[in-house]
C-alpha cells in the first residue's frame, strides 16, 4: 500500500513536471480575467511593481535563459519542485505535530 | 485572478489577510488532526500539480485567458482543510515568480484558498447529495463546484474592490465584468477539475478524500481511526 502511494505520487509529479516544463510555454499569453477587467475598467495602472519583480524567476522565466519557451518551461519545473518540497515538508510537519501531541488518550 | 499590490488598499488587504489567516489556522488544526502518513506526499503532489496547471492559461473570449485556481480540485483530493493549505502554498511559491502581490497575499489566499477550498467543498458536498452516488456523479459534483467556486472568487474580488479598490472604476461594471468573464473561466475550471478527479478515481479511488461513501472501506476506516478516542 505504502509503496503504491509513492508510485502514484511519483507518476503524478512526472505529469505535473511535464505540464509545467513542456506545455506551459505554449499556454495563452493573453491577460487573465482579472487583468483584462482591470485594463478594460482602467485600473490596471494602479498595480504596483512586485517586490520580487527583479528576482531570478520573475514573470515565470529563468533569468539568463534567452529562449523564452525554455525559460518559461524551466521556471515551471523549478516551481513544481519547490511547491512539492514546501508542501511535503509542511504537511509532514503537520502530521508529525499530532504524533508528538501529548494529549492523545492512551488509557 | 492573482491580485497584484495596489489594486486594493492597505486596510482592506489587511482585513482580508486576517480572515485568510483565521481560515488557514482552522485548516492547519483540522489537517494535523486527520492527515495520515500516506497523505503527506499526496498533499505535496496536489500542491505541485495545482502550481503546474495554474501555468496553463487557456484562451477565453475576447483576448482574455484564464487558468485553473484549483481550490476544489485540491479539496476533493485531500480534503478542504489540507486543500486550502495546498493552494496557499502555491500562492506563496508564486511570490518568487512575482505573481500575485505581497500585501495582496491575504486577499489572494482568501479568494482562492479559503473560498475556493472551504466554500467549494461545501458546494461539492451539497451537490453530492443530489447527484447519483457513482464516480460519474462525484466527477460532475467536483466539476460544477469548481466552476462555481471561480465565480465566487470573482464576486469576492468585486466586493473587495467595492470596499477598497483603487482607480475609481464603477463597482457595478467591475462586478459584472468579473463575474461574466469568470463564468467562462469557470467552465475551464470545471472541465479540468472533473477530468482530473475522474482520472484519479479510475486509478486510485482510495486516494480521493471526497469519494467518501463511494469507496467506503479505506476512507471510513481512516476517518474512524483518526477520531480521538471517546468522541
Amino acid at each position: 500500500m505504502k509503496s503504491s502511494v509513492k508510485l502514484f505520487v511519483l507518476g503524478g509529479l512526472l505529469v505535473a513536471i511535464a505540464l509545467a516544463l513542456l506545455v506551459s510555454p505554449f499556454a495563452s499569453g493573453n491577460p487573465d480575467g482579472l487583468n483584462k477587467v482591470a485594463i478594460d475598467q482602467g485600473f490596471d495602472d494602479t498595480a504596483e511593481q512586485h517586490a520580487l519583480e527583479d528576482g531570478p524567476l520573475a514573470g515565470y522565466g529563468v533569468r539568463g535563459i534567452d529562449n523564452q519557451r525554455a525559460s518559461k518551461g524551466l521556471s515551471g519545473l523549478i516551481g513544481v519542485v519547490a511547491t512539492f518540497g514546501v508542501g511535503f515538508l509542511l504537511f509532514g510537519a503537520l502530521r508529525a505535530s499530532r504524533a508528538r501531541r501529548p494529549t492523545v488518550d492512551r488509557t | 485572478m492573482h491580485i497584484p499590490d495596489g489594486f486594493i488598499n492597505a486596510g482592506t488587504s489587511l482585513g482580508a489577510a486576517a480572515a485568510a489567516a483565521a481560515g488557514l489556522g482552522v485548516a492547519v488544526r483540522k489537517t494535523s488532526a486527520y492527515l495520515e502518513d500516506r497523505q503527506v506526499p499526496l498533499a505535496g503532489l496536489v500542491a505541485a500539480f495545482v502550481f503546474a496547471v495554474q501555468m496553463l492559461n487557456f484562451p477565453v473570449a475576447g483576448g482574455t485567458s484564464g487558468h485553473l485556481l484549483g481550490g476544489v480540485l485540491a479539496a476533493v483530493l485531500v480534503g478542504p482543510w489540507a486543500g486550502a493549505i495546498c493552494v496557499a502554498v502555491v500562492l506563496l511559491v508564486q511570490a518568487l515568480f512575482a505573481d500575485g502581490g505581497i500585501t495582496a497575499l491575504g486577499l489572494n489566499v482568501l479568494n482562492m484558498a479559503i473560498i475556493g477550498s472551504f466554500g467549494g467543498y461545501l458546494l461539492f458536498a451539497l451537490l453530492r447529495r443530489i447527484l447519483p452516488r457513482t464516480s460519474g456523479g462525484l466527477t460532475v459534483a467536483a466539476g460544477v463546484a469548481a466552476g462555481l467556486s471561480v465565480v465566487a472568487a470573482a464576486a469576492a474580488f468585486a466586493i473587495e474592490y467595492a470596499i477598497g479598490g483603487a482607480g475609481g472604476a464603477p463597482i457595478g461594471t467591475v462586478a459584472a465584468a468579473m463575474v461574466g468573464v469568470h463564468t467562462l473561466i469557470g467552465i475551464g475550471e470545471a472541465l479540468i477539475t472533473g477530468a482530473t478527479v475522474g482520472m484519479v478515481l479510475k486509478v486510485r479511488p482510495d486516494l480521493v478524500y471526497g469519494a467518501n461513501g463511494l469507496v467506503p472501506e479505506p476512507l471510513l476506516s481512516r476517518q474512524l481511526q483518526t477520531k480521538p478516542a471517546g468522541s
